[in-house]
């Protein structure tokens, strides 16, 4: 099989730098309006800052893949000493809760790298950032052809570690492959 | 199709139950923007002079502002009107936070409280669905711990809840509203929000906020992105660290407190600490804090870091943001932060002002030490400073023995408890308790800030004019080369030719006319923010900050699509300044309520004093009163006003 360069786009979260403010969302959704910018509405966005004030969990999370079912085995997240819902941290669009669906259709909302023609230099999220939480990074690599989609996603959080994904140090890590 | 506001509000009428989404008249946001502008509106509208705080008919307004829910950084406020209890005038204090931005996603610009429920209920606002609930089993729970609590029950973490503790339930007269990080405290909202049964408002919101000219708006936000950016990166030299950046003071962020413990007063504004900053303390402060926070936060869409999530040693965890981080260890004359740290959690659950409550606790501490307080008052109280502050503010807010006459502020206890209490009263203006600052020589531009203002707390009020004199010629100069907020060139003239000392110095200098100039301006900007829901850090209250005259008027016509120009923007502030005003005299309000505390500085000028008012007023074009004339108010089309002040003989007719 032949194989082909891939761009893979990568926003590193460091979620320990995260204030919390969810500007990222608000830029996100008013990107997505139509004509942009003409609304603003967190609810549509791709990107969703997950909070426990009183727990110290500030965590921004990118819309994943559509579950068209709700999953079978679910995790348990102890962080610092606290127990956490088994879907706290999912970044799925899926039936078992009103997240990451757009709000009047209930249609499934996907982070798109904020995908457009010309391409932007970096995703909206990242530029409104100013705390230097969100990092984009790209880098080719070698795949092969048939494999357009990778759905690989890779995630982290400090002492979160739960049995299926993988968890680096400090930060979050989502990695996401567009053709 | 509306634009930036939302055009309808929520009216509860909390003795019936009835619950009412309102459209309002688009015509109001030409007239008074929004937040503080068109609250005073609806006060002046609907809220006669001789409504009492807890009388029913008073309004308890939680109010967004015109760019809440815009991506303009920093727009987060809730502005909370309602006559206080404490000045009976019309207070709006206001919170950061994430509240006021959820609230115009489901889809509301304000929610009307009237009348008193029969029971303590909380409000459940999630987009058209509003329910009043039942909160009884809320009662004496603090006012963090309830918001938790409620979105437990609701099962909606994302709900942002804004909520009163024991004190605000039991009508302490320095009862704040809490929201996260966030809180509403001056003058006693919380209080009135407990006089009308309402534990707590909860809401979440998954609607739109349209833009008029969306992409326009990204654009110009390019730009103050850019300045704030570049601010982040320049702090102002030459001035003192609290002051060179932008945000509210980063009091969790910088662990430097010189200024405030050797320059602001110790116990009830009443010890100046010149050596205090020695490396002891020092050690002190800097590890108690460092240890202490867990995570520096914001408020919704705002890149700075005023806020901290805490976990002192020893108390459960809460937030904490500004001064209120060291106030009490002030007032009690402890010199241990820690004693901080440890009280503001209990006294954030209480849900109580930080600026006031500290000094009420140290005065009746004075009250005690004088022999006006008695043993009997005392029974039971540990006899250590610390001790004592924090039996003091338990009898404050459960308003038990002499807590019960404390928690109605200084003002009113120092007459209640008589026996010449009301001497150790040095340090309210119109009833309310103030920074504790007590200076050397009389400050214009202060005096008049102090004495005019609406807002009856200096740190809203002042800000985008420095301080003091830069000592320096080079340093006058460095300063206005690159100061583009002026609204007139004429401001940097003035900073160039103010000096430390002689005949250009204060009191003298700036004059009567420069320092009008100087106050309308600041004063302007803080009503220009309260009614767009800005924060005051990100614009009014700070040096050179990202937002301002000139690029206020370009964001709100992008926002609204309503094309306004600077004068245009000057001329609506005016109008609700001018309102207000009018509506606080209706209350009583006169020229002789107008003065800051007698011994706020040592050296006094009565004449020069009396000579700052009445030019001041006439610049506002008011009567020496104090009261505005009616050819001011027919200027500002409120012929209504000028009416209504002549029909209660307020302004004579046909004279000024
Ligand atoms: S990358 Fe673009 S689409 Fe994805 S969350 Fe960020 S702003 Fe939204
Ligand atoms: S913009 Fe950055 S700091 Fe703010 S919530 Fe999003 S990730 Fe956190
Ligand atoms: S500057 Fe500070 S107080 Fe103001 S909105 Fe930002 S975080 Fe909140």
């Amino acid at each position: 099989m032949a194989k082909i360069k891939k761009k893979i786009k990568t926003i590193k979260v460091d979620a320990d730098k995260c204030n919390g403010c969810r500007a990222c969302e608000i830029v996100c959704s008013g990107y997505h309006s139509t004509p942009k910018y003409s609304s603003i509405n967190p609810a549509r966005s791709r990107i969703h800052v997950i909070s426990h004030r009183m727990k110290n969990i500030w965590l921004p999370v990118f819309a994943g893949e559509y579950a068209p079912a709700e999953c079978m085995g679910r995790d348990k997240y102890v962080i610092d000493g606290k127990e956490y819902d088994e879907c706290s941290f999912c970044r799925a669009s899926c039936p078992s809760r009103d997240f990451f669906k757009e709000p009047d259709s209930g249609l499934p909302l996907k982070c798109d790298m904020c995908e457009s023609d010309p391409p932007l230099s970096t995703p909206m999220c990242v530029q409104k950032c100013l705390n230097n939480v969100l990092t984009y990074e790209e880098r080719e690599e070698e795949v092969e052809e048939e494999e357009v989609k990778v759905e690989d996603v890779e995630t982290g959080l400090g002492s979160m570690i739960p049995a299926r994904q993988t968890w680096t140090s400090d930060c979050i890590i989502g990695v996401y492959s567009l053709t | 199709m509306r634009y930036a506001e939302t055009g309808y509000n929520l009216e509860i009428d909390l003795a019936t139950g009835n619950i009412e989404r309102v459209e309002t008249d688009p015509r109001l946001m030409e007239l008074h923007l929004g937040g503080l502008g068109t609250n005073v509106k609806m006060h002046w509208d609907r809220v006669p002079p001789e409504t009492k705080a807890f009388d029913p008919e008073n309004l308890l307004i939680f109010s967004t502002g015109l760019l809440n829910g815009t991506p303009a950084y920093s727009a987060n406020r809730t502005l909370v009107t309602f006559i206080s209890p404490q000045s009976h005038l019309l207070a709006y204090p206001m919170m950061g936070g994430f509240w006021s931005a959820e609230l115009k996603y489901a889809g509301y610009d304000k929610v009307i409280f009237r009348n008193k429920s029969p029971k303590l209920v909380y409000i459940w606002i999630n987009n058209d669905k509003v329910e009043i609930r039942d909160a009884t089993h809320l009662k004496g729970k603090g006012a963090l711990e309830t918001q938790d609590l409620i979105r437990e029950e609701l099962k909606e973490p994302r709900a942002q809840v804004a909520a009163i503790g024991l004190a605000g339930e039991n009508r302490v007269f320095t009862a704040s509203i809490e929201q996260g990080r966030s809180s509403a405290s001056r003058l006693g909202g919380g209080a009135v929000m407990g006089d009308k049964n309402i534990k707590a408002v909860a809401v979440r919101g998954t609607k739109d906020v349209y833009l008029a000219r969306g992409a326009e708006f990204m654009q110009l936000m390019e730009e103050v992105t850019e300045y704030i950016n570049f601010r982040n990166t320049n702090p102002i030299p030459d001035v003192m660290t609290i002051l060179s950046g932008i945000g509210s003071p980063q009091e969790m962020k910088h662990t430097d407190e010189k200024w405030h413990t050797e320059n602001f007063m110790w116990g009830n504004a009443r010890t100046r600490r010149r050596d205090f900053w020695n490396k002891k303390n020092e050690e002190n402060w800097t590890s108690t804090q460092l240890e202490s926070i867990t995570r520096l936060i914001s408020c919704f869409n705002c890149p700075q870091q005023c806020g901290a999530l805490v976990s002192p040693e020893g108390v459960s965890r809460y937030m904490m943001k500004c001064f209120g981080k060291l106030t009490y260890s002030m007032a009690a004359y402890v010199d241990d932060l820690g004693f901080n740290f440890r009280i503001l959690q209990r006294a954030t659950e209480y849900g109580v002002d930080s600026f006031s409550t500290p000094q009420i606790l140290a005065f009746a501490v004075e009250l005690y030490e004088a022999g006006i307080l008695t043993d009997k008052d005392f029974e039971g109280c540990p006899p250590d400073k610390e001790g004592r502050f924090f039996w003091l503010l338990d009898r404050v807010a459960r308003r038990e023995g002499i807590g019960d006459i404390l928690a109605d502020g200084v003002y009113y206890a120092a007459r209640k408890i008589g026996k010449g209490a009301e001497k150790f009263d040095h340090n309210t203006i119109k009833k309310h308790e103030q920074l504790p600052l007590k200076l050397g020589m009389l400050d214009p531009i202060y005096f008049l800030m102090y004495s005019t203002n609406e807002k009856i707390s200096i740190t809203q009020i002042e800000g985008n004019f420095p301080q003091s004199a830069f000592p320096t010629r080079e340093q006058r100069e460095a300063f206005v080369k690159d100061w583009i907020q002026v609204p007139d060139e004429r401001f940097k003239q003035y900073i160039l030719d103010w000096e430390p000392r002689g005949d250009h110095a204060i009191p003298y200098f700036p004059t009567p006319e420069m320092c009008s100039e100087i106050v309308d301006w600041m004063e302007m900007l803080h009503n220009i923010d309260d009614a767009l829901g800005l924060c005051a850090g990100m614009s009014s209250f700070c040096l050179k900050p990202p937002y301002h005259i000139h690029n206020y008027p370009k964001l709100i016509s992008a926002a609204t699509g309503m094309d306004i120009d600077e004068a245009g923007l000057k001329k609506i502030v005016n109008r609700s300044r001018n309102l207000h005003r009018a509506f606080n005299n209706e209350r009583g309000l006169r020229r002789a309520d107008e003065k800051p505390p007698e011994d706020h500085w040592k050296r006094r000028f009565p004449e020069l004093e009396e000579k700052l008012l009445s030019t001041y007023y006439k610049f506002k074009g008011w009567n020496l009163d104090g009261v505005p004339t009616r050819e001011r108010l027919m200027e500002l089309d409120l012929g209504y006003v000028a009416e209504d002040l002549e029909k209660r003989g307020i302004l004579e007719v046909g004279k000024n």
